[in-house]
């Protein structure tokens, strides 16, 4: 079986407190980045690795921090988005939870490469566990000196703060995410300017999930080479994949990318509860679903988006053939429109319509019609979003009227849910 | 209103962690509601007045964030996950349940003061759903005879 790297400490009892971390080689890596290597030359590895963004767009980790100017007068800062809220997905909560100092070590080294020396930790304020962990993490990371103002005696300082989410997914969008930080309320900015030019309190800024901090002590500890031997070559590394739904052995798995979503459900996941997949969801409720059919399309960045939808958070979520997809959907749409922020047309009066039409259908009070009118609404808020909350909920809502019309249909027909 | 001292104390103390002054409205709403058992509107003046910041926007936050309770709740706020993956595993027959055992419905607190029961997002517990919180803690892998239990339990 593949070797676990994210998950490899979680079995241990003690594997949140630093004494377990060590002892497993933890800060290892860190001690050598200080010693070995300038920022520049960590961000040129991590551009090498090709280690793409956990969060949910895959962006190029290396090349992200890579925009953050070397000559501004202000000092950059760090954030880790921690907020994970999209349905579907918990493996951010394990990271913190289980292995605090995984993601922690990550993010120093990466603010050594930036030249930030204040990170925020953004934790979505459900997860009270993980923000208990997290500050201990960092209160024992500071005590060994891996934190503070002067980091393994390399004259490195870096403090790390918690900032507590309270309960909007929308603050996991990063502009969305700094106002958030700022103290305003959470609504996405227009960009540009990027974060990496001018984010939190107008300085340059980073931001990375939980997971892409998790990689980085890895990349440094075992080379590049090792790095890029994991997975395809354009989906590189370890990877965490969340499942759920109506499967019969439902958690969190590492795997390399690159695996049918097929070998998923079967070898990890047991199969379906019933025996029979109709629709899968690859990568947390934003991502466009597949019908059965589609089983053999791989779970990485490449293939999924080649396939019309996205890896987003690896929160792969099956439906069994008792599952009524248009009652899915609805719920899908209903959490958009209650998680939308309101500041853009489209997404707030559209997704609304959009619901009750839903609602409507799977009450059996449906006309042929609303399903052109879904149609229409859809395309409508997929090109006008702010942003993208307002693209992956009309997405998502395409994909299931694209491969289960018949289902809405048949709704129509039988005035009624044939599921229920 | 004064806020107490030591809230004050703690106030003061977490704005140091940041730059300004309006970073520290959130961790200070945190703070207020763990001290009294709403977030009226005097307590939001109050920590204006602590920040030395324009009293609108404590009022902008603590209205935009859900887990800030600006209402009165029951001693026990229940919050069951009812997003995708805890439907799949039946939640809406968890709901019913809780409904039906505790007369109320979901939005609603008990008589007595003792329960409120709200429909959440999801909480992040999609490989041991169907799961709900209780104030702050997570209950997973549920079904009616185990919240059954668990309601029971809490009226002893
Ligand atoms: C509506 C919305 C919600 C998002 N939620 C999260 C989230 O919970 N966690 C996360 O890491 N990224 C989330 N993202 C993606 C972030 O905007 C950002 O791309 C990511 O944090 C960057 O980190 P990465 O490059 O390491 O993936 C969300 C994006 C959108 C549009
Ligand atoms: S698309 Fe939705 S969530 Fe995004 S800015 Fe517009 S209203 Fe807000």
């Amino acid at each position: 079986m593949f070797e676990k790297v994210l998950l490899k400490n979680m079995d241990h009892p003690e594997s949140h407190t630093i004494g377990a971390y060590e002892a497993a080689g933890g800060y290892k890596a860190l001690a050598t980045v200080l010693k070995k290597y300038t920022p520049d030359e960590v961000i040129k590895q991590v551009k090498a690795s090709n280690l793409r963004g956990r969060g949910g767009a895959g962006f190029p980790t290396g090349l992200k921090w890579s925009f953050v100017p070397k000559d501004s007068a202000k000092i950059p800062y760090l954030c880790c988005n921690a907020d994970e809220g999209e349905p579907g997905t918990f493996k951010d909560r394990a990271l913190m939870e289980k292995d605090p100092h995984m993601m922690i070590e990550g993010m120093i080294i990466a603010a050594y490469a930036i030249g930030a020396k204040i990170a925020y930790i953004y934790i979505r304020g459900e997860y009270e566990l993980c923000i208990n962990r997290v500050e201990k993490a960092i209160k024992d990371a500071t005590e060994k000196e891996y934190l503070g103002a002067d980091i393994l005696k390399s004259g490195f300082a870096l403090e790390v703060y918690v900032h507590r989410g309270a309960g909007a997914y929308i603050c996991g969008e990063e502009t969305a995410l700094l106002e958030s930080i700022e103290g305003r309320r959470a609504q996405p900015k227009l960009k540009p300017p990027f974060p990496a030019i001018s984010g939190l309190y107008d300085c340059p800024t980073v931001i990375n999930n939980v997971e892409t901090f998790a990689c980085l002590p890895h990349i440094f500890e075992r080379g590049v080479d090792w790095f890029c031997s994991i997975g395809p070559e354009g989906s590189p590394g370890p990877k965490l994949f969340c499942l759920s739904g109506q499967i019969n052995k439902p958690g969190l798995y590492e795997a390399p990318m690159g695996i049918t979503m097929r070998e998923m459900i079967e070898e990890y996941g047991g199969g379906a509860c019933s025996g029979q997949v109709k629709a899968v969801i690859p990568g947390g409720v934003s991502a466009p679903m597949f019908p059965v059919s589609d089983l053999d399309i791989k779970l990485d960045f490449e293939s999924l988006a080649a396939a019309g939808s996205m890896l987003g958070s690896a929160g792969v979520i099956v439906l069994d053939d008792s599952a009524c997809v248009v009652n899915t959907i609805t719920r899908i749409t209903e959490f958009f429109n209650h998680e939308s922020c309101g500041k853009c047309t489209p997404c707030r009066e559209g997704l609304d319509w959009c619901a009750k039409i839903l609602r409507r259908l799977e009450s059996g009070d449906g006309k042929l019609e609303d399903l052109d009118q879904l149609e229409a609404l859809c395309s409508t808020i997929f090109g006008n979003s702010f942003c993208a909350l307002g693209v992956g909920a009309s997405w998502a809502l395409q994909a299931a009227l694209k491969h289960f019309r018949a289902e809405f249909v048949q709704h129509i027909e039988e005035k009624g849910c044939p599921f229920h | 209103m004064e806020l107490s001292k030591k809230l004050i104390e703690q106030i003061q103390l977490v704005a140091e962690n940041y730059p300004n002054r309006r970073s520290a409205i959130m961790p200070a709403l945190y703070l207020a509601q763990n001290r009294y058992d709403c977030l009226h509107g005097e307590v939001l003046k109050g920590i204006a007045n602590v920040l030395e910041i324009p009293e609108i926007w404590v009022f902008e936050l603590a209205t935009f964030y859900t887990m800030y309770n600006t209402e009165p709740m029951g001693k026990y706020h229940i919050q069951l996950c009812t997003n995708i993956p805890c439907q799949l595993r039946k939640a809406d027959i968890l709901k019913r349940f809780l409904e039906d055992r505790l007369h109320i419905k979901t939005g609603e607190t008990t008589l007595d003061g003792k329960f409120t029961l709200s429909t959440v997002e999801c909480i992040g517990s999609c490989d041991k759903a169907p799961a709900l919180m209780i104030n702050q803690d997570y209950h997973e892998h549920l079904d009616e005879n185990r919240v059954g239990e668990i309601l029971d339990q809490l009226n002893e």
